[in-house]
């Protein structure tokens, strides 16, 4: 590692010895953050697993129901039938702090109304199927997307945190230490030389 | 604060949650899909659906969008099965954060 430019001088090594201190400090702190933000991340992915295993089998099948509802009726119909929705849904949405990191919660609730915006005449149940599919699966799909979100920036930020304490861990630390070093060094040398000279001194004057 | 949903996609496969209250956009090209993404993400959605085969094709744009709180883009499937692309997004947040895939491995064993 390299010594920083410093000028060797008692001073300067005080200030140098503060930083070390507030360096390791701040590296303790950094480290016991990312464990701690790895063990909230490893449950909410696991939790984000099952959501997304259990919301893209629903999903599907909602889906697959409505292309089968467009495939026996007339395409127009079924739009006509589904544009003009009876209910609304709205999401409540605040920001959370998981480990200082800013993540979205969010709460559904839909205006009630009737299910079914259109005439059952003129469509098939496979549509009825699906929009009442739908409807369940999209709960769900806000707690998914609310969880996939949360280990994005908590992934992002683990990754961030993991990147500061490795600074400080092989280069900000090491670097203080041995510049510290090379001042005391310096100011010993000096002190010696000193002695030293003055020693010379001393026996020029008694002879 | 956002609050409202959007779905991007195929019309043909997406337009059924239209019905449930969902604003629905169609797109079925990667243009398409992300200037629409990019329109949401101003007029402050809170969470916008995308057709797993379109986000395949923009992960730029998505990326960006990650390290905002809103919107929350999630891909979902809209074809007959699910492509796994969703379930790979989790698996390489897994990878990102902790280095090897814990979750995904340990139920192949």
């Amino acid at each position: 590692m390299s010594v920083m430019n410093v000028n060797p001088t008692r001073m300067e090594m005080k200030r140098l010895i503060g930083r070390l201190k507030t360096a390791t400090r701040g590296h303790k702190l950094l480290k016991d953050k990312t464990d701690e933000m790895i063990r909230r991340f490893i449950s909410l992915a696991e939790e984000n697993k099952r959501l997304r295993e259990q919301t893209e089998q629903e999903l599907c099948s909602a889906l697959q129901a409505f292309a089968q509802a467009r495939c026996t009726t007339d395409g127009r119909v079924v739009e006509e039938a589904v544009m003009m929705p009876s209910r609304t849904v709205t999401l409540t949405c605040s920001k959370r702090k998981v480990m200082g990191v800013d993540v979205p919660s969010m709460q559904v609730s839909d205006s009630g109304g009737e299910l079914y915006p259109y005439s059952f005449l003129s469509v098939t149940s496979q549509l009825d199927d699906s929009v009442r599919g739908l409807n369940n699966v999209l709960l769900k799909l806000v707690r998914l997307a609310e969880t996939e979100k949360t280990c994005n920036m908590l992934a992002e930020e683990i990754e961030k945190n993991k990147r500061r304490v490795n600074a400080l861990e092989n280069i900000m630390i090491p670097q203080l230490t041995e510049t510290i070093n090379y001042i005391k060094m310096k100011l010993d040398e000096s002190e010696r030389a000193a002695t030293v000279r003055l020693m010379k001194v001393k026996d020029i004057i008694n002879k | 604060m956002p609050n409202k949903i959007a779905v991007i996609g195929d019309k043909d496969s997406v337009l059924a949650f239209r019905a449930v209250g969902v604003e629905v956009f169609d797109a079925t090209t990667a243009e398409q899909a992300q200037s629409l993404v990019k329109k949401t993400i101003a007029d402050r959605y809170a969470v916008v659906f995308i057709a797993e085969d379109l986000a395949e094709q923009i992960p730029e744009t998505l990326q960006k969008a990650k390290l905002q709180t809103y919107p929350a883009i999630v891909p979902i499937p809209t074809g007959v099965a699910p492509s796994g692309f969703g379930m790979q997004g989790i698996k390489s947040d897994v990878e990102k954060a902790i280095g090897v895939d814990i979750i995904f491995n340990k139920e192949d064993k």
